[in-house]
């Protein structure tokens, strides 16, 4: 699984991501965005949460980034957050009736909620249940915060399905996702498949190496949805999600 | 053109009087009993159902006002009871569609008196069944992008294009055998006039000639072999907007049967209380015998055998090996939350009717009629079984979903209810609810004796 990631560099050349380096401009496959969650290091604060649902001016009840808490193979808990696992094989874009949803080119799964007619058959369909609902009005927003972009909707549109969308907005300006930005265990590392390269906003990874040197997974690998979401698991748990 | 002026003979004599109920009608009287002799009975009914109805319709405005947050759905349990309602009524369908075809095809001589009823019963349930996916939609007034902008590999597109493909079949299975009888019927002497000139445009101009019938039984044959695979793809295309996602306890393929089988069960239910209640209200015995309904009742009972069948191959296949998500799910159905409800279902939904249909003393028009009603109410149920309980399964983490339908889908739902006896009355004040061509066709002990067979010399 990790072999998708590993977009070979010549040894010894590491680039260093640095927020700059995230802005490519028009969108393009010239980025391939990837997130990787350090288990060993979330404490389920659940800062991203908050973050996440503040930037696209959420309802509390709406979580696109999910902290699930588990039980381990010991007995202890440990935390495993959730967000759209950016599938290239999108069981949530197969069956759209009205190709609402769509992968941008950088990979990410988004939905234009002006055109979505509420069936919620992705729902269904999506393995990670990471979509969500708007069965009420959205919050009140400014009107200067009003976007009608289906890669940065706000507010939300009420009786369609809205997502985490990888913040893809905030990528293309070179700003780093909420959560990313909030997570104060440096747990979460946003990257890039075609520089192959890794951050959490501190530390700086190659990425290819530090998916294999921590062996890391993905959910449900099983189901061949190829995720752009790794996990690094930390002692005892169970990689069988 | 003998036989029919027998017929009207016949009716001559009641002239004067109008005709009774209790009396035995003759096939014209009797094809035309619920226009000709609707009476405060039938507008009655047509009233209190029409209350339901209208209630329904504020519902849905409310709902359409408010946003689809008035139902009780949330992100975990995002499908409900419009969905149970959406394959049930659907399902109810099949039933008429298909007890009409296969016993065309198997030539049943018994079908005569009961095939427009039951292809009158496919197709007003199907206009109601129809309604819910739209009634489901978070926005269902962006629907008609499923036209402008399909995308072809969503299960939901080719429900879409079955589902009207079917509705286009069922229509014409209803439509074509009317032709003769709106024909030979159009110049009923209590019809009144605006009855008349209908039949007569509808009857479009049916004189009866062997070339004609030729050709309506050629269109029939065709029909019927056709809107069988149609009714099959129909249903089996409609679980797969279930079985074709990752869900434990959705993803199995046996769902494609088991929605066809559940579908054609609960239709032949719904068939036979149709049947029964024409039969009664309007005296209708000398036509629809007890023996039609006894069949009715065998075929009912057979396909909830297989019913049975593929419930207790699911439950064993599933139960046997000890994959987590089935376990618990099966641990939910069977002694857990649900357990109530699927006990309920197994008792009253397969059990009883069996019984019911196969013990001699209970093996009466009301015993069969009691056993179809379970079978229909059942079924539902079952359906709610089938989609809920995976649905509050968590995919990730244990924080189990519930849903519990709101007062708003409540409402819808007794109105979608309601409207099936509704679109049934008013179908039949306006057009023939005996097949007048297809009993002189086949024959049948309430014609007179001597009478020559219809096609024979007689013409």
């Amino acid at each position: 699984m990790v072999g998708a990631a590993a977009v070979a560099l010549p040894p010894g050349i590491e680039r260093v991501l640095a927020a700059e380096d995230l802005a490519s401009g028009p969108p393009s496959a010239d980025r391939r965005w990837v997130f990787v969650f350090d288990l060993r290091r979330c404490d389920g604060c659940e800062k991203c949460v908050s973050a996440c649902q503040q930037m696209h001016h959420l309802p509390e009840s709406q979580e696109w980034i999910k902290v699930h808490e588990l039980t381990d193979a010991t007995g202890g808990t440990y935390f495993l957050p959730v967000i759209c696992q950016m599938c290239q094989h999108a069981p949530c874009v197969n069956v759209c009736p009205v190709s609402a949803t769509y992968h941008t080119p950088e990979g990410v799964v988004v939905v234009d909620q002006d055109v979505c007619i509420g069936c919620r058959m992705c729902m269904a369909a999506c393995p990670y249940g990471v979509r969500t609902f708007n069965w009420e009005d959205p919050p009140d927003v400014p009107s200067m915060f009003h976007k009608g972009d289906p890669e940065f909707q706000v507010p939300q549109v009420q009786g369609t399905v809205g997502k985490c969308q990888n913040c893809i907005h905030s990528l293309r300006e070179g700003k780093f996702p909420a959560c990313v930005q909030a997570c104060s265990m440096e747990a979460i590392y946003v990257g890039d498949l075609v520089e192959d390269v890794a951050t959490d906003g501190h530390n700086t990874v190659v990425l290819s190496r530090f998916l294999r040197d921590n062996h890391a997974f993905r959910l449900k690998a099983e189901l061949e949805t190829e995720t752009r979401v790794y996990y690094i698991a930390g002692h005892g748990q169970d990689l069988d999600y | 053109m003998l036989l029919l002026r027998r017929d009207r003979d016949g009716a001559a004599g009641q002239q004067r009087a109008r005709p009774q109920k209790g009396l035995d009608l003759p096939l014209r009287d009797a094809a035309l009993a619920p226009s000709i002799l609707a009476g405060r009975g039938s507008t009655a009914l047509l009233i209190v159902l029409a209350v339901p109805i209208l209630a329904a319709a504020a519902a849905f405005g409310y709902q359409l006002d408010r946003g689809i947050g008035v139902t009780g759905l949330n992100d975990q349990v995002f499908w409900g009871v419009y969905t149970v309602n959406l394959v049930t009524f659907i399902g109810f369908s099949y039933g008429g569609a298909l007890v009409s075809a296969i016993l065309r095809l198997t030539n049943a001589h018994w079908r005569g008196p009961i095939v427009r009823l039951a292809e009158g019963t496919a197709l007003v349930t199907l206009l109601v069944g129809a309604a819910f996916p739209i009634i489901h939609l978070g926005h269902p007034e962006r629907v008609w992008q499923m036209f402008t902008r399909p995308q072809l590999n969503s299960p939901l597109l080719w429900d879409m294009v079955a589902i009207a493909t079917y509705m286009l079949a069922t229509l014409l299975l209803f439509v074509l055998p009317l032709i003769p009888d709106l024909a030979t019927l159009q110049d009923h002497e209590r019809l009144g006039l605006r009855r008349s000139r209908l039949y007569r445009a509808l009857g479009m101009g049916w004189q009866g000639t062997p070339h004609q019938r030729a050709s309506l039984e050629r269109a029939l044959t065709i029909l019927a072999v056709t809107i069988i695979p149609v009714a099959i793809m129909v249903h089996t295309v409609l679980s797969y907007a279930f079985s074709l996602t990752s869900r434990p306890g959705w993803h199995s393929t046996i769902f494609g049967p088991y929605f066809v089988v559940a579908a054609v069960y609960s239709g032949v239910g719904i068939v036979i209380v149709a049947v029964v209640a024409y039969r009664r209200a309007y005296r209708l015995e000398s036509w629809i015998t007890e023996r039609s309904i006894r069949s009715l009742g065998y075929i009912m009972v057979t396909l909830g055998a297989i019913y049975a069948y593929f419930l207790f191959t699911e439950i064993t296949t599933e139960g046997y090996v000890g994959e987590e998500a089935s376990q618990t799910l099966l641990h939910g159905l069977i002694l857990g939350r649900y357990a109530t409800l699927f006990w309920m279902f197994v008792a009253g939904g397969i059990v009883a009717p069996l019984l019911l249909v196969t013990v001699r003393r209970t093996r009466t028009v009301a015993g069969i009629t009691t056993a179809a009603l379970l079978v229909i109410v059942a079924m539902w149920l079952k359906r709610f079984l089938m989609f809920v309980p995976p649905l509050t399964r968590p995919l990730i983490g244990d924080q189990v979903g519930s849903y519990s339908p709101s007062v708003v889908e409540l409402t819808i739902t007794a109105g979608a209810v309601a409207a099936i006896p509704f679109l049934l009355i008013v179908l039949f004040r306006v057009v023939p609810v005996l097949s007048v061509y297809e009993i002189q066709e086949l024959g049948h002990p309430a014609l007179e004796p001597h009478r020559v067979p219809a096609g024979g010399e007689g013409r």
